[in-house]
């Protein structure tokens, strides 16, 4: 019996033990029966939709149905044209301002909440403070920003009362700067969550014995907590970044259509009956993010995290 | 750090913290202001009288589409998505205890699960239920849809649950004569009763606001964030916040019912 799941790369071995393996057979059999179910679900509508998705990218199409084929038009279509590029930088684009955003502030938070609240209760108060929202319709969360972010929105006739602008400013709706600040709303506690994890497990007499030292506050912070902040700021990167990758909802509604993400452009195609055509947009995003994640995941073990 | 005074560095990470809860809740709690616009009222303040005028509306159904249908068909496959998460992740948790072919490939599933775009997965299994035949329902392809993103989730919290159980407990309770299914059931499963209520709301409230994918999936009938997309490319009056207040309630009544549980079972686990 091993608590930890770690290593388990090495899972043959015992397993493949022969012999006089009486309790080994019946607690593996129990393994598979236990896991049985997660690898069913999974490989029914995880890996056999992204495999469909892989053989109809190079399926043949018109305005009525899909034909099997092996063609390669869908690939030629999609990296040929430059809108599929700007797209992709646009998304890019997206993708480093929100991660930037988000790692700054839910760093602070997560720093905020583990060394300068001093009872765990009250942790988990304000922790769960910044928790909720997220627990609620994405949906709703970005149709919020409209009252304050509109034309005669709060912000506008603020700035209008005080003098500061004659005119509403037009830029705050239906812009990149409204994109990216429905983003950020939406996928900050995604930062926060596993930054405070990794953060509450530093050991204090780290920092004690740093402070003795004679190191000052931002040499603490910089020497000592930033790097082992580092496993949780991986994780939450991975999350903000797959995220923002993947959005079409927040750059729809924000922009009001003005702006394009890869996923979106997947959209239109699919409401046109595209399918082969969002099949080859598919793969090359996902290989795009699945790099991404590998990238990310050199830098940290997951599984020691958890 | 106790005792010490509270330092500028403290009085910063307030007011950025603070800033923080503002910047979550200011845009929610103008749409709920807004929602009981009066009947003239528009999208925006000012405030155009006080009235339930939007609530009302949005009990018509024709006015706003099928509001209560769709939210029926939510609530239904949230519970459904929470009970298969909740005992497939326990199951899951409990299995990589032990070392068993293929646990790491598994591992690496269920982690690219979390990280597939979900509009690829929406594509996918629309075009695979068109391939098979299978007409997408909300309750067949969206309720697949959702496990796929609610699982990664609740059999990473269980492996976090159980990389931190000690089995001195089982072994405890083994010596002292019970049988597996007893220690299973009277010695772990009331620790860690509290975290499998926490999957179970991560369940519940990722399914019932899934968005992209449930949009290739859904087939004919409207879940309820798709109704509230619809609404908020063709509804231009306050009932539009009316529903979001409505829905958000609904969200905070069920977070806090789950805590209550949560908070419940610490309570009864610590007078035993």
């Amino acid at each position: 019996m091993t608590t930890t799941v770690d290593d388990s790369a090495a899972t043959g071995a015992p397993a493949a033990q022969r012999g006089r393996a009486r309790p080994f057979s019946l607690s593996a059999l129990a393994s598979y029966l236990q896991v049985a179910p997660l690898a069913l679900i999974l490989g029914f509508f995880l890996l056999a939709p992204v495999l469909m998705i892989v053989v109809v990218s190079f399926w043949d199409y018109d305005f009525a149905r899909l034909y099997p084929d092996f063609v390669l038009t869908n690939y030629a279509e999609t990296l040929g044209s430059w809108v599929t590029w700007r797209t992709y930088l646009n998304t890019l684009k997206y993708a480093v301002i929100v991660w930037a955003l988000t790692l700054f502030i839910g760093f602070w938070v997560a720093y905020f909440l583990t060394f300068h609240i001093r009872t765990s209760a009250m942790q988990m108060v304000l922790f769960l403070v910044c928790t909720v929202p997220f627990l609620t319709s994405n949906i709703i969360r970005m149709i919020s920003w409209i009252p304050v972010l509109g034309r005669n929105g709060l912000v506008n006739s603020t700035l209008i009362e005080m003098g500061l602008v004659s005119e509403p400013v037009e830029w705050l709706l239906y812009s990149d700067f409204a994109v990216v600040l429905a983003m950020v709303h939406l996928y900050t506690l995604f930062m926060v969550t596993p930054i405070f994890n990794t953060l509450m497990r530093i050991d204090r007499s780290l920092v004690e014995a740093a402070r003795d030292a004679g190191a000052t506050g931002w040499q603490i912070l910089w020497n000592v907590i930033l790097p082992l902040a580092k496993p949780g700021m991986a994780i939450g990167t991975i999350f903000v970044v797959t995220l923002v990758m993947a959005d079409f909802i927040t750059v729809l509604v924000m922009s009001g259509g003005q702006s394009a993400s890869v996923a979106l452009m997947m959209r239109n195609q699919m409401s046109l009956l595209q399918y082969p055509a969002a099949a080859a947009n598919a793969v090359v995003l996902l290989v795009l993010v699945l790099m991404m994640v590998a990238g990310i995941l050199r830098v940290v073990d997951i599984r020691k995290e958890l | 750090m106790n005792g010490e005074r509270r330092s500028g560095e403290f009085w910063v990470l307030a007011i950025f913290f603070a800033l923080f809860v503002l910047f979550l809740y200011g845009p929610l709690s103008a749409i709920l202001i807004l929602s009981f616009q009066g009947p003239n009222g528009g999208l925006t303040f000012p405030m155009n009288g006080v009235s339930l005028h939007w609530f009302r509306n949005l009990t018509q159904q024709q006015a706003v589409g099928d509001f209560g249908g769709s939210f029926r068909r939510s609530f239904t496959l949230g519970v459904m998505v929470m009970l298969v998460t909740v005992v497939v992740s326990l199951l899951a948790g409990l299995a990589f205890r032990r070392r068993f072919v293929g646990a790491t490939p598994l591992f690496y599933l269920a982690v690219a699960s979390l990280v597939v775009p979900s509009i690829i997965i929406s594509l996918g299994i629309g075009v695979m239920f068109q391939q098979i035949g299978i007409r997408p329902s909300w309750y067949g392809s969206a309720f697949g849809a959702h496990l796929t993103w609610t699982l990664p989730f609740g059999v990473l919290i269980m492996f976090a649950v159980f990389n931190r159980f000690s089995p001195a407990y089982e072994e405890a309770a083994r010596d002292l004569g019970a049988s597996p299914w007893q220690t299973f059931r009277h010695v772990v499963l009331p620790m860690i009763a509290p975290m499998l209520v926490g999957v179970g709301l991560f369940g519940f409230t990722l399914s019932y606001d899934e968005f992209a994918r449930t949009l290739m999936t859904a087939g004919t009938y409207n879940t309820l964030p798709l109704e509230i997309y619809g609404m908020t490319t063709n509804v231009t009056t306050p009932v539009l916040y009316a529903l979001g207040t409505v829905t958000t309630l609904f969200s905070f009544l069920v977070i806090s019912v789950m805590l209550g549980v949560i908070v419940w079972l610490g309570r009864r686990r610590a007078r035993v």
